[in-house]
């Protein structure tokens, strides 16, 4: 008998591109992709169902389809659709709490992935400069999505527990970043000019949708127990990576960038006190455990991630005139 | 954008910005940089002849510094994962530091050939109360080693808080202090710095010149036992007289959330004008490397040999100041 897949998140890109994954897959016998809004493009064989994590109806799909994988995706950093900060907790935190808990009462599941973030290591000068999956963070993480995270990651230990039996596997992914993805980073460099903090400049890492979407199909076929990074090789600095993108930067001291954040954040840009300090301290992790016990090794490297990105969305006319100058005075000198 | 036809184009003058500093007798790159620029700029000859080779050391100086430009608008540079951009450290940041090496302090460097092939750990003293002392060290190893040795400095926390500061410690090659971070550097085959009296040392009073403070916890003992690196004893005499500390405001320390306010002769009486350090003279020897490979496995875990180590580190340190500063004729000269 094949595999019954449930994939919650579907509406979001990287949820739809799994589900079409593992449509393909030959041990998947059946899909069933979970979101509260339809999405946006086509699932293929795989079965929608229109359904709230937060509603205890999960636990009557989990049964009745006999589901022994469930893959998480839901848990996400862009506030979703109308609602604000306090409904992106509730479907981050409190479906979370759902799920597992239609998990536990499952006899047929046999595995767990969930999709986390590196943000659970939060960011700040007192932390070393690449996080394991071992470091505890200096400063916990205190609002917005990364808290969301990790008290999400604090449930799923708490599953852990109680179904020793299930293999549980805790995805941690630096920004994944390329065309269709939909972050507060993406938007970033979506901005014709790039807010960086004066004084600072953070180390960033990325992961191209390609490499997050294979190491989620592995571990949704494979057994991988324990929590794993999952980032792109290296890093860009947010100053580097902004001038890879033509974009000028606009150096704005901390303090005001926050004020300014409650304000912007009703024009569209989501400049949240999270996102602040990651564009403040920055932060980088260690990927060996990825490679060496998961067994896999990003195809693309952060810069590599980065310049498809890049090359996906429309470069910015800032600094075009000046390089072009500074060619024209290069080649005239050699 | 980045640029495709630098990658093409743009070896030769990359290669060439890097050596300018370091390797004056470049003949051949320069009389091609010469015929290259004749026809374009339309000097003929004998203009040429009559600027002669300091117009051609302008012209390639001129070229270097448009590459280094070019590469900074497009991004187009390498930062490792502790943020260091060589490119920007060798270039820029070290650079207004060489003057203070050469001819302000006129350091003279000792012992530069027990600096190990690969990682190394350089154990120092720290005085002067702003970290002089480690800059002066990594430009020894990178201007005067002969394998232009890049020392990866280990700072306090405080630093990394500190607006500007941290980011270009960072981009110099600096990272936190802390096992993780110093163990994957020594790992990698890094030479790193760290100054284990911290601001004990640095912030310490004029009276206590030359005289060891506590060396920590031996966090860099139990770094090097775990990768096996040698530990270089480092002595650095100079340092202390560039801001001799008379005394330490603590209520302003306080107020201001940082470890010591130095009040020296001239700061903060002359305003900026006591920011000028007194151009003593320097000495940096680099001792014998203590190995730590012959120890069994877990000996990090072990506190007393630890603790003996670290002491030992220390001493060898205490007596090679002693016998510097014996030797030295005065403070100045």
């Amino acid at each position: 008998m094949g595999r019954v897949v449930l994939v919650t998140g579907v509406a979001r890109h990287l949820g739809s591109a799994l589900v079409r994954e593992l449509n393909d897959a030959p041990d998947v016998d059946r899909v069933i992709g979970v979101d509260v809004v339809a999405p946006r493009s086509d699932l293929g064989r795989a079965e929608f169902v229109r359904a709230d994590i937060r509603n205890p109806i999960i636990a009557k799909v989990i049964g009745a389809a006999e589901v022994d994988t469930v893959v998480h995706l839901s848990v996400t950093s862009g506030p979703p659709g109308t609602g604000g900060r306090a409904a992106m907790k509730e479907l981050n935190v409190i479906g979370t709490m759902q799920l597992l808990a239609a998990c536990q009462k499952a006899p047929s599941l046999r595995r767990l992935v969930v999709k986390s973030s590196t943000a659970v290591y939060g960011a700040s000068p007192g932390d070393p400069a690449m996080f394991t999956e071992g470091t505890q963070p200096k400063v916990a993480p205190r609002s917005g999505f990364a808290k969301d995270a990790a008290e999400v990651e604090a449930y799923v230990r708490g599953f852990v527990r109680r179904r020793s039996d299930v293999d549980t596997t805790v995805l941690r992914f630096a920004n994944i970043i390329g065309a269709g993805i939909d972050s507060p980073v993406t938007g970033l460099f979506g901005l014709p000019v790039v807010p960086t903090i004066l004084g600072y400049d953070a180390r960033l890492q990325f992961v191209h949708p390609t490499d997050a979407l294979a190491v989620l199909r592995r571990a949704a076929t494979e057994a991988h127990r324990g929590t794993y990074n999952v980032a792109g090789d290296g890093i860009l600095l947010l100053s580097q990576a902004a001038r890879r993108a033509g974009k000028p930067t606009l150096p704005v001291a901390g303090l005001a960038a926050k004020v300014a954040g409650q304000f912007l954040r009703r024009g569209g840009l989501n400049l949240s006190p999270e996102l602040i300090s990651l564009l403040t301290h920055g932060r980088a992790v260690d990927t060996t455990k990825l490679k060496t016990e998961f067994g896999y090794t990003p195809t693309y490297s952060t810069a590599a991630a980065f310049e498809e990105f890049l090359a996906e969305v429309s470069p910015g006319p800032g600094l075009g005139l000046v390089t072009t100058l500074v060619n024209r005075a290069g080649s005239a000198n050699e | 954008m980045r640029l495709r036809e630098d990658e093409v184009r743009g070896g030769d003058v990359m290669s060439d910005a890097r050596v300018i500093p370091f390797n004056p007798d470049d003949r051949g790159r320069e009389r091609a940089a010469a015929r290259a620029g004749a026809p374009e700029t339309g000097l003929t000859d004998a203009v040429r002849e009559a600027i002669g080779a300091r117009g051609r050391v302008l012209d390639r100086k001129a070229a270097g510094a448009l590459a280094f430009l070019r590469r900074r608008i497009s991004g187009d540079y390498e930062v490792d994962e502790f943020g260091c951009d060589p490119d920007l450290a060798d270039n820029v940041l070290l650079a207004p530091f060489r003057p203070l090496y050469n001819t302000w302090f006129r350091v003279e460097t000792r012992g530069l050939e027990n600096i190990p092939e690969g990682a190394g750990l350089v154990v120092g003293n720290h005085s002067g109360t702003i970290p002089l002392d480690a800059i002066m060290t990594m430009l020894a190893l990178r201007d005067h080693h002969p394998e232009q040795r890049r020392l990866r400095p280990l700072g306090a926390d405080l630093v990394f808080g500190l607006p500007f500061v941290g980011e270009y410690a960072r981009k110099a090659g600096a990272t936190l202090a802390c096992g993780p971070d110093a163990e994957r550097m020594l790992t990698s085959g890094e030479l790193v710095g760290v100054w284990p009296e911290g601001y004990k040392g640095i912030g310490k009073p004029f009276s206590e010149r030359y005289k060891l403070q506590r060396f920590g916890r031996g966090g860099f003992v139990a770094a090097a036992l775990k990768t096996g690196a040698p530990i270089i004893p480092t002595a650095i005499v100079g340092a202390e007289e560039t801001y001799p500390v008379l005394g330490n405001s603590r209520t302003l320390a306080r107020v201001l959330g940082v470890p010591y306010v130095p009040l020296t002769p001239t700061f903060p009486w002359l305003g900026a004008l006591g920011l000028v350090p007194l151009p003593s003279k320097w000495f940096i020897e680099f001792g014998r490397p203590i190995p730590t490979d012959q120890y069994p496995e877990g000996a990090a875990d072990d506190p007393a040999l630890v603790f003996d180590l670290a002491d030992q580190v220390r001493e060898v340190i205490q007596q090679t100041l002693y016998r510097l500063l014996m030797q030295r004729r005065s403070v100045f000269t």
